[in-house]
């Protein structure tokens, strides 16, 4: 449990997503001008990020590792290589699918967040996460903490960002640096910030 | 080379850069440059990555249907993903090792999407490959500018060779080490927009908030 607990804050805070690893920028930079959007951004991701992640550990045990499908009778089949095209087909079927849920079941729901989930299928937040938990080789529980707490994390940084964007505005900024430019030098003050987390274990 | 073709190849490289311009393909952009030898492995792949993603999606235009486009644009970008993933484990294992899940994101690089998206639905397979080559291309020297920048003040080196001696090998020159850290990136992409923004003035964005004068009054 306690290893849980010291992951979960690694992939928010130290190891965060947006800002230490620069996952999802796109969608960081272009849906960060109001903060209630960011929000709703924010939750989607952690909402889709929670369940992919765990998916594709079930895909990658039981499919795809090398001897996963000796339950099938084919002890020796590697198919790892399958990877990548399996994981994206998750995602963006899993995206699909929860999109038909909320739409029948939690209408106001689907339409607070209904314009962002087409979004999130190509937003390299959710395949990152995938990826880096085949990296390090986590087991179930483990995908499951990380899949909850780096969405978490890219929540935290985008509505964070969004907040400071806000106040940007007023701001007498050059010419040339204005829009874009500002951003990044923004985002990359934040990441300083975050920096500082490093080295906080539990 | 007709006129036309030339332009697709070239415009992407400052008049239209993915990257300053359009906000495209960031992410990978930042993570993989604090060396300029990664940074090029990098630029290779996704050079040829939407080169032949927009390619084929282009002779495909005609058979994908409009409702299930995004499925099959992905499943053609991740089999290429797959191809130069499997080749750079093959040739290239140091330097995969350190891509890590970064060849793996380039299927969800907004730069293939987005060139497929825009100009390979609408266009004849060999154009969609020259502009696919071409904003590969942009995207390219933008990673390999901020590549020089990091690889060479924070570790005073060049494709790992020492150019500006470092203190800890009895030389005279202090490496900055942030530049060797992910903030540096953003540091450097803003500067580097501010840059070309004040050379090309057109690209500059209006702002959402005028200050007003008080002799506007």
């Amino acid at each position: 449990m306690e290893a849980l607990i010291s992951l979960a804050v690694k992939a928010i805070f130290v190891e965060n997503l947006a800002l230490s690893f620069f996952l999802g920028m796109c969608t960081f930079i272009a849906v960060s001008k109001k903060i209630t959007t960011a929000i709703g951004l924010g939750i989607s991701v952690m909402v889709v990020q929670s369940i992919t992640v765990p998916a594709n550990n079930l895909i990658l045990t039981y499919l795809l590792k090398p001897g996963a499908l000796s339950w099938a009778g084919f002890s020796d089949v590697d198919l790892t290589f399958l990877g990548l095209i399996s994981y994206i087909g998750v995602i963006a079927a899993l995206v699909q699918i929860l999109e038909m849920v909320l739409d029948k079941y939690f209408p106001p729901l689907y339409n607070a967040l209904g314009i962002f989930l087409p979004l999130i299928t190509v937003n390299c937040a959710i395949l990152g996460g995938s990826l880096f938990m085949v990296e390090r080789d986590y087991n179930f529980s483990e995908a499951l903490t990380y899949g909850v707490s780096s969405g978490f994390g890219w929540a935290l940084a985008i509505t964070a960002m969004a907040g400071v964007r806000e106040k940007l505005k007023y701001s007498d900024i050059p010419e040339g640096l204005q829009g874009l430019g500002i951003t990044f030098i923004t985002a990359g003050l934040m990441a300083m910030a975050f920096m500082c987390f490093s080295g906080v274990k539990l | 080379m007709s006129q036309t073709r030339k332009k697709l190849l070239v415009d992407p490289l400052i008049d239209n850069n993915p990257i300053a311009l359009q906000v495209l393909g960031i992410c990978s952009a930042l993570a993989v440059t604090s060396s300029l030898k990664v940074a090029f492995v990098m630029a290779l792949a996704v050079i040829a990555v939407t080169g032949f993603s927009s390619f084929f999606i282009s002779m495909l235009r005609h058979y994908i249907p409009t409702s299930i486009r995004i499925i099959v644009q992905m499943t053609i970008i991740a089999s290429l993903v797959i191809v130069v993933d499997q080749l750079l484990k093959a040739y290239a294992y140091e330097i995969s090792k350190t891509l890590s899940v970064f060849v793996g994101l380039i299927i969800t690089n907004c730069i293939v999407m987005g060139r497929a998206e825009a100009f390979a639905m609408k266009n004849t397979p060999i154009d969609s490959f020259v502009d696919g080559i071409g904003n590969g291309l942009g995207y390219g020297l933008l990673l390999m500018c901020v590549g020089v920048v990091r690889e060479l003040f924070g570790a005073g080196s060049l494709f790992g060779i020492v150019i500006l001696n470092p203190v800890s090998d009895g030389g005279w020159y202090v490496p900055n080490g942030l530049l060797l850290l992910p903030p540096s990136a953003f540091f450097i992409i803003g500067f580097l927009i501010w840059g070309l923004r004040v050379w090309k003035k057109s690209q500059v964005e209006e702002p959402e908030f005028k200050i007003q004068t008080v002799e506007d009054h």
